[in-house]
């Protein structure tokens, strides 16, 4: 389906543009541009879209969780539909609100702030392979550069928090900076666990060695790595029980107490993009990403073999991301000694310990995963 | 032709920032000068196909190192007239070592091993090859007792650093996590057994 639209576009509309308005010798390079922009649209659209969608779905699951009823008024042409207008309608909100730069900020640096923790987050979607074949940058060192991208998002809370002059704000950045150097080490290690298992770090090769079934996905060899890769996801983009960086109660918001409109709804932004990446990537590298979860299940293989393979991946990462919902509406805050504790002296031991454990399954060829 | 156009944007950009590290009069600015120059050599380690070289800039000193550089940066209240004090008095030392690292850095590029012709064009690999693969091979194989080395450095280094900064913390307040785990209701709670005091009048004893 998704091909034959490509296609369509491709030749019906890129096609006519570039040979009516370029001259010859640039029409096939400014074709594979154009394609390239439309692929990075069909990716980009659909995850905005999920982030806007995930706010609703988030205040929905929360209200249900504790009883309420959540978002239900807004609707379209009159019809309330369940609220599912109230995304649309806190957008427009946000964008005709007026951008308060405060005085004695330093502006650059506070306009720059939101896009340099939206950007890193959308960028790593260049990588993520949807099935075997849909991916937009099918690159070597996949594994790293997501790494490498996780963990720019902090710039942006930091500079805010600097940027903004005020004490709160820097009291949300200076948590942030060091919660996330914390976790991102037990992050990477967890990541090391899977590159040693996998024996690529080529995100859609490390899908394909999890083929087989359910229990060959690396979920089961893995499975303290899984867990303190979701965790450690968790506290990267300072979601609860680990936002003191935004510490509601005792910072007011953190890092972006003086943003408003669109600047604060960007910040917004990032950290539910963000939240999206660490449940598909959880998806691909525990879960066996676009594999079906009936795959070597004699009759049920069958039954299901007519799903898109693009379905099973984004049905993983649907309950990852609500597992950061019940995680919210569930757990109380962390205490800021508590998070450091954890980061250093439970999980960076456990994934040293378990990279071990690890290289030994994988050395000594352990069916059914690594032979 | 593309190459050269993304290599000459890079290196602009490389040159511009790490000037202005040395220039800008914030040192916050000066910091966020260095992560840029660090992107821009990450983004000319790419084009010459050294992509786990790049990444792992990024990751590392981007990621960790520059956060907290940041962080400390931040928190110093840095007197910018006190740190120009000193300029007139160190300018003859600091015009010294640099003549001597340009100097230095001419004969190593001038050398056989920088020669222009044995680096004339970087050779064109296919895509399965891999460049995390053949540094790993060449690192654990080849380079095995130097790698071992460094390691065992950096380790001395990790707990020397801690020791230092443990040696002087006897007064220091932090919470002993298994005390308070094992904490029970006995240690801070006392219930009292006392009569009610049911025999005083209210409007006695409001008054």
């Amino acid at each position: 389906m998704l091909e034959i639209i490509y296609q369509f576009i491709s030749q019906n509309v890129l096609l006519p543009i570039t040979t009516l308005l370029l001259p010859v010798d640039y029409q096939a390079q400014a074709l594979t541009v154009l394609q390239t922009v439309v692929k990075i649209l069909s990716i980009l659209v659909p995850v905005l879209l999920t982030v806007a969608y995930f706010t609703y779905f988030e205040r929905k699951v929360i209200g249900f969780i504790q009883g309420r009823i959540g978002p239900n008024r807004v609707g379209f042409f009159g019809f309330s539909l369940w609220g599912l207008g109230q995304p649309i309608a806190d957008a427009v909100k946000l964008i005709v609100k007026e951008i308060i730069v405060p005085t004695g900020s330093n502006r650059a640096l506070f306009i720059m702030a939101p896009i340099l923790s939206l950007a890193p987050s959308l960028a790593a979607w260049a990588v993520i392979p949807f099935d075997d074949t849909k991916v937009l940058a099918n690159i070597n060192a996949g594994l790293l550069y997501v790494l490498a991208l996780t963990s720019l998002a902090v710039y942006g809370v930091i500079i805010a928090g600097w940027a903004s002059n005020s004490k709160y704000a820097f009291l949300g950045a200076m948590r942030s900076a060091a919660q996330i150097v914390a976790y991102e080490i037990a992050m990477g290690f967890a990541l090391v666990g899977v590159l040693v298992a996998a024996g690529s770090l080529n995100l859609g090769d490390i899908v394909n060695s999890q083929s087989g079934s359910v229990i060959h996905w690396f979920w089961i060899p893995l499975f303290p790595l899984f867990v303190i890769y979701f965790i450690s996801g968790l506290a990267e983009t300072n979601r609860a029980p680990f936002d003191v960086a935004e510490g509601e109660s005792e910072i007011v918001a953190g890092f972006h107490v003086e943003y408003g409109g669109m600047a604060f709804s960007v910040f917004f932004m990032a950290e539910y993009a963000n939240m999206i990446l660490i449940a598909v990537l959880s998806a691909l590298m525990f879960c066996g990403g676009w594999l079906s979860p009936f795959q070597g299940i004699p009759g049920l293989e069958d039954l299901f073999s007519w799903v898109p393979p693009m379905f099973w991946l984004l049905a993983k990462t649907s309950f990852f991301m609500f597992l950061f919902l019940w995680f919210r509406a569930t757990f109380p805050r962390y205490r800021y000694d508590q998070i450091m504790r954890l980061g250093w002296k439970v999980f960076i031991p456990i994934t040293i310990v378990w990279l071990v454990v690890v290289s030994a399954l994988v050395v000594t060829n352990t069916p059914p995963w690594f032979n | 032709m593309i190459e050269q156009i993304v290599f000459y944007l890079f290196s602009g950009i490389l040159l511009l920032s790490a000037t202005m590290v040395v220039v800008m009069r914030n040192p916050i600015h000066s910091a966020l000068f260095l992560v840029l120059s660090f992107f821009a050599s990450a983004a000319i380690w790419l084009l010459l196909q050294a992509e786990f070289l790049a990444i792992a800039l990024v990751l590392v000193y981007v990621g960790a190192v520059m956060v907290l550089f940041l962080f400390v940066v931040m928190m110093l209240d840095i007197n910018l007239v006190t740190v120009r004090e000193g300029f007139a008095r160190f300018l003859p030392v600091g015009i010294t070592v640099a003549v001597l690292m340009i100097a230095a850095m001419g004969l190593v590029v001038g050398s056989d091993y920088f020669l222009s012709d044995t680096y004339m064009a970087i050779k064109s690999v296919g895509s399965d090859y891999s460049n995390t693969k053949e540094l790993g091979l060449t690192l654990y194989t080849q380079y095995l007792y130097q790698f071992e080395i460094a390691g065992a450095i950096l380790l001395v280094a990790i707990i020397a650093a801690i020791s230092l900064s443990m040696s002087k913390s006897k007064v220091n307040k932090s919470i002993s996590p298994e005390d308070q785990v094992f904490v029970k209701k006995a240690d801070r709670l006392r219930i009292v057994k006392m009569q009610s005091e049911s025999n005083t009048k209210n409007g006695e004893s409001e008054a």
